[in-house]
């Protein structure tokens, strides 16, 4: 009935941000290809814990792709990246062929420090919307929702870029370490509404701000991030970033 | 200032910058392609823009968009590196939209410098440093003659070849840089994403083109043809 | 048995939230940043009340177990939010929605709260907007609607499958910019362990920090628990997997009723499950109701042949088709409410019509969509979810029928809580799906977000004030305090307790068990003897559990193991006390079917002479006694209780 593959997995282990780390190795028999990688995981603890050892400890939650939770390294892409656009738990072993190696990384980035095994530290996505990502409303009463009328072909694009799921994989994938992909699909969303444009300046220039400080790296276009982004977010939004940004500061 | 402590007010003084080279390249160009043609033509350009106070004028600005464009992309990199922090990824791939010139955009930047050394030791000392210090050039040839200058060097078989890598190194570097240029400004969206790389792509062949023909020119057929 | 107050205020229906609202005492804003709270979750109902008691100026204090607040599992709702706007001119109204959703629980909500809900419904997509939330808009500007099931009017807002996302990362974005003013302390990657009782009211928590594996103490005037419901006790659920009902469990453990529990909604256009590996289900969103059609075969040697392989749902021909809700409720066709949706798949498949190689699961077919509207069409509404069933089951839905099955998905019961959302321990607030208050015994589709964002931003920020009105003069608590040692004192015997047990079965293997009897036992058609056999099994399951856990590693350190089994042992006292409401609830009423109680055609039959009531369950003094029961009566005034009809 269902198809099984077998295939030795390489999966990094490494206990705290100062441990230097190592990878551990084992063959993995007769995996269904019907489950998710997450769930070959899961296989693969249930076997560790059952030897006594501890598990391999990963980030996960919905595995529905829609949280941003789950964040591995699999040979060599974040995510594992389909043609589609896919979070890793959104990844099915049918992808991966009988007798390979996979090699499961965690999140590489000196913003990112990893947390245990493939477990990383992304909190930086957090005070970086902290610091400028929202439009400033009170709770309350606002005026009508239809008050503001927004053309389709803006609340769509808007939608396309507020669908970034916060996952890291940009950050992951980009030579310098960079978060533009991030920080643009956040500012381009707001930045295409009426209702974000009252605070577009402030706006850009806090949220750059706050990513210098925190040290993620320098946009250099590689369009990496774009590659790899599991909800398919373009080097289009960091166009507008910088031009949002460049209009602010010279306006300033 | 924003144009030095803000991540994307680097890139910024990066594009303009790159884009102010880009332009004098594409006037280099048309000079240089004059040669082909006619030596006394090319010589009456050179004489044209010889030693007078724009021309000094305008190389000293050259040299400091050089500058200011290396010294930047030494400090972009140095911070890039620091933010990718020090463990490494044991098995990478490059997907298939990240281009390779992107990528090494560092190592290309030097080779171009490099090739930027010798050309000045070839000609510009030869020609417009001479005349300004009133040396005269080497090998007897006269500083406003430009075009044994030029004859003579890519008559040397292994000064055309490095000139060749050069000018694809600089190709390369160039390919991804104008894009990126108007990238980084914000001149840039969905729909015109592929119309840059497009003309970026024609308009960076063009040029560079232009230079090798000149190269070629001479490596074959030396002064006559 | 003690008698429940839930506080309604007086008045017609229409005008209670008004008089309450105008009656209540406040806080002053000089006050407010005397008083803390300890908000725990950061879903869209945590998220929410965190933001706008923090924009109010009190002192909050925000908890979420995964590494930000915009995990959250409200995050996964896909179809929408339902607000009484009438922007769609279908004779929509705040009286429309709110008799909808009493109608759609089953006569099983408090109608009060249930009005106040459809009023502030629209309040909250006004709120959306201007938060800058990207809901789908028409060509004109105007905000886009479009229908959901159990209901005849088209008033659910959307942004494209991704509402749950959008709104939640409203709520997020608001909580962001408090904790950026300061009025919001987050603490990410803890977990509540209990809840620190002084006097009488709940003054504060313990909570493990996941990371370093330490329990810290936190002091607060009141707390609110939004930690989401209990579905994961079947284990397989459209729940992500850290959701839990632990911080629920805590509460009902300090004496607080546990209201309904029985309710338990299983969803029915899930992906149908594949194998003993698999972790979790995948929710097909409910919009795809609209457009799809539902059927098995009609000739039994077809369906056989479908769970062979031999063939594929396209090649049964039009008239072999069996339409079996257009055919059962021509009224609302394929959109009947979730419950009846789910019950009728399950009556096919058991008859031997299922279409998979397992015989549970049904078709969902766009063909005809695809043939009225175009390709296009159907993949701009629904494209994101044909590529994600592509990506799961590998089979094209654009050429052969989609296959889903019912799984659980949410759960109506949860702490009880009176009017002001306040649970009866004073100062303890649920809100969000894990109180019990509005969904009656069934709840619609795109209701929940209405319900967690109405409880945040425009229920909780108002009521809770009557509470900490008079708590003005008790100044802040220290956490040196005896309640606090004894608290982190019975936490750490606990997890010290699992440490001990050195088994030999991991949280899963357990687990998986817990939810393979509770599906047969306490799923989607219950009977007597059924749920006696499943009490004495999870029983079974307690002694496995206490006998047979192995947790690796150390207590002190980051152990995922830990949290699991933490999380595992309240899911098995919860799985018990549904089990006891579905016993001792002898009717079928929405997301409860007693195989006894149905009609001569399968419907669920109510019983409102003798069952007209929440079940509020409680505590006695241990995880083995049985819990007792006290009954909050139903009082109906602006809604005629009838028989749900949804043929006519």
């Amino acid at each position: 009935m269902a198809n099984t593959i077998s295939f030795k997995l390489r999966y990094w282990k490494q206990n705290g941000p100062k441990d230097p780390g190592h990878f551990d190795e084992r063959d993995m028999k007769d995996i269904p290809t019907d489950t998710s990688f997450l769930e070959m995981l899961d296989i693969l603890n249930e076997q560790l814990v059952e030897e006594g050892s501890e598990p391999f400890v990963f980030d996960h939650d919905c595995r529905e792709g829609i949280c941003g939770m789950c964040s591995l390294y699999i040979n060599g892409t974040p995510h594992g990246k389909t043609e589609q656009g896919a979070t890793t738990c959104q990844l099915y072993m049918r992808r991966f062929h009988d007798g390979e190696v996979i090699t499961v990384e965690p999140w590489r980035s000196a913003a990112f420090p990893v947390i245990k095994d493939c477990m990383v530290d992304r909190s930086a996505f957090d005070k970086i919307q902290a610091a400028g990502g929202y439009i400033s409303v009170r709770t309350g009463a606002p005026q009508d929702a239809n008050a503001i009328l927004i053309s389709k072909e803006a609340a769509d694009e808007a939608m396309d870029c507020a669908t970034c799921i916060g996952c890291g994989a940009c950050v992951a994938a980009c030579k310098n370490g960079s978060a533009m992909l991030f920080i643009s699909s956040k500012v381009s969303q707001f930045a295409l509404l009426p209702q974000g444009r009252v605070e577009a300046k402030q706006r850009v220039k806090n949220m750059i701000a706050k990513m210098d400080e925190l040290g993620f790296g320098n946009c250099t276009n590689t369009r990496a991030c774009e590659a790899v982004c599991p909800k398919n977010e373009t080097v289009a939004n960091i166009a507008r970033l910088n031009r949002e940004f460049i209009k602010a500061k010279l306006s300033d | 200032m924003w144009l030095y402590d803000s991540s994307v007010g680097k890139k910024v003084v990066m594009s303009v910058t790159g884009i102010a080279l880009i332009l004098f390249l594409t006037f280099h160009a048309c000079m240089n392609i004059v040669a082909v043609f006619s030596a006394d033509a090319y010589n009456s350009v050179c004489e044209f823009l010889g030693s007078n106070w724009y021309a000094v004028a305008g190389t000293l600005v050259l040299a400091f968009l050089v500058v200011l464009h290396f010294v930047y992309a030494f400090i972009l990199t140095l911070e890039n590196r620091k933010a990718r922090g020090n463990n490494r990824y044991a098995v990478t791939s490059r997907p298939d939209k990240v281009e390779w010139a992107s990528q090494n955009m560092f190592v290309l930047g030097l080779i171009v410098i490099l090739g930027l050394c010798l050309h000045l030791y070839n000609f510009w000392a030869n020609m417009m440093l001479a005349e300004l210090t009133g040396n005269a050039g080497a090998c007897g040839i006269d500083p406003t003659d430009g075009a044994a200058f030029i004859a003579q060097t890519f008559g040397n078989p292994v000064y055309a070849i490095i000139y060749i890598v050069w000018l694809v190194a600089l190709w390369f570097h160039l390919s991804h840089g104008f894009w990126s240029a108007f990238q980084t400004l914000g001149i840039n969206g969905k729909t015109w994403f592929n119309r840059w790389k497009t003309i970026g792509c024609i308009y960076v062949t063009v040029v560079i083109a232009l230079f090798i023909i000149v190269v070629l020119r001479f490596a074959l057929c030396g002064g006559a043809c | 048995m003690a008698t429940i107050d839930s506080k309604i205020p007086e008045g017609p229906i229409s005008q209670k939230w008004t008089n309450y609202k105008a009656h209540q005492r406040l806080v002053n804003p000089a006050n407010k940043r005397k008083l803390d709270i300890i908000v725990v979750g950061t879903g869209l109902a945590g998220a929410s009340a965190a933001a706008s008691l923090g924009e109010m100026g009190f002192h909050v204090l925000s908890f979420c177990i995964q590494d930000s607040p915009r995990r959250a599992h409200s995050i996964a709702a896909q179809g929408g939010i339902n607000a009484a706007k009438n922007y769609q001119n279908d004779g929509d109204s705040v009286y429309r929605l709110f008799y909808d959703t009493v109608k759609g629980g089953d006569y099983r909500a408090r109608e009060a709260n249930v009005y106040r809900l459809a009023e502030v419904s629209a309040n909250i997509i006004d709120q959306c907007v201007a938060q800058g939330v990207p809901f789908a808009r028409e060509y004109g500007g105007l905000l886009a609607n479009r229908s959901f099931g159990g209901v005849q009017v088209s008033r659910t807002f959307y942004a494209k499958g991704q509402t749950g996302q959008q709104l939640l990362l409203g709520a997020y974005s608001a909580l962001m910019r408090q904790v950026h003013e300061g009025t919001v302390e987050l603490y990410t990657r803890y977990e509540m362990q209990d809840i620190v009782m002084i006097d009488g009211r709940a003054r504060g928590i313990i909570a493990r920090n996941l990371v370093t594996g330490k329990l810290e103490r936190f002091a607060a005037h009141a707390v609110v628990l939004a930690t989401g419901g209990y579905g994961n006790t079947y284990f397989l659920s459209t729940n992500a997997m850290a959701c839990n009902c632990s911080a629920a469990m805590a509460a009902y453990r300090h004496g607080a009723y546990f209201a309904n529990p029985c309710y338990v909604q299983i969803h029915p256009t899930c992906i149908p499950v594949h194998g003993d590996k698999q972790s979790k289900l995948t929710l097909m969103s409910e919009s795809l109701r609209n457009d799809g059609r539902i059927w098995v075969p009609k000739k039994l040697e077809d369906a056989k042949k479908l769970q062979r392989g031999e063939i594929k749902g396209r090649d049964i021909p039009e008239e072999d088709r069996d339409y079996y809700l257009e055919r059962r409720y021509p009224a609302f066709g394929n959109l009947v409410p979730r419950d009846v949706a789910s019950r009728a798949a399950k009556e096919r498949c058991d008859k031997g019509f299922g279409v998979n190689n397992t015989g549970l699961a049904v078709f969902l077919d766009f063909s005809e969509a695809i043939q009225r509207l175009g390709k296009d069409r159907v993949a701009q509404r629904y494209g994101n979810l044909f590529d994600m069933y592509e990506e799961i089951t590998d089979e094209n839905p654009y050429e052969n029928p989609m296959m889903i099955y019912p799984a659980i998905h949410y759960t109506m019961g949860g702490l009880w809580v009176d009017y002001e959302l306040q649970t009866n321990i004073p100062g303890l607030f649920a809100i969000g799906e894990c109180n019990f208050s509005d969904h009656g015994a069934n709840r619609l589709g795109a209701s929940a977000l209405m319900q967690g964002l109405a409880d945040g931003y425009f229920v909780l920020p108002y009521t809770i004030q009557n509470y900490l009105s008079d708590q003005i003069t008790v100044p802040r608590f220290k956490t040196d305090r005896p309640e606090f040692d004894e608290a982190e004192k019975k936490v750490n015997a606990k997890l010290d307790h699992f440490m001990n047990i050195k088994g030999d079965e991991s949280v899963d293997t357990i687990h998986k068990k817990l939810g393979r009897i509770m599906w047969e036992y306490v799923g989607m058609a219950r009977n007597a003897e059924g749920l006696k056999t499943g009490i004495k099994k999870i029983d079974e399951i307690r002694d496995e559990f206490e006998h047979h856990l192995r947790v690796p590693g150390t207590k002190e350190s980051l152990n995922v193991e830990l949290d699991k089994a933490n999380r595992l042992n309240d899911f098995i006292t919860m799985g018990k006390l549904i089990a006891y409401d579905a016993l001792s609830r002898n009717e079928s009423c929405g997301g409860h079917f007693r195989e006894e109680y149905q009609t001569e055609d399968g419907e669920a039959k109510r019983d409102d002479k003798n069952y007209f009531y929440v079940a509020c369950w409680q505590y006695q003094g241990n995880d083995d006694t049985a819990p007792e029961l006290s009954k909050e009566p139903l009082k109906y005034e602006a809604i005629e209780v009838k028989t749900r009809n949804y043929k006519s």
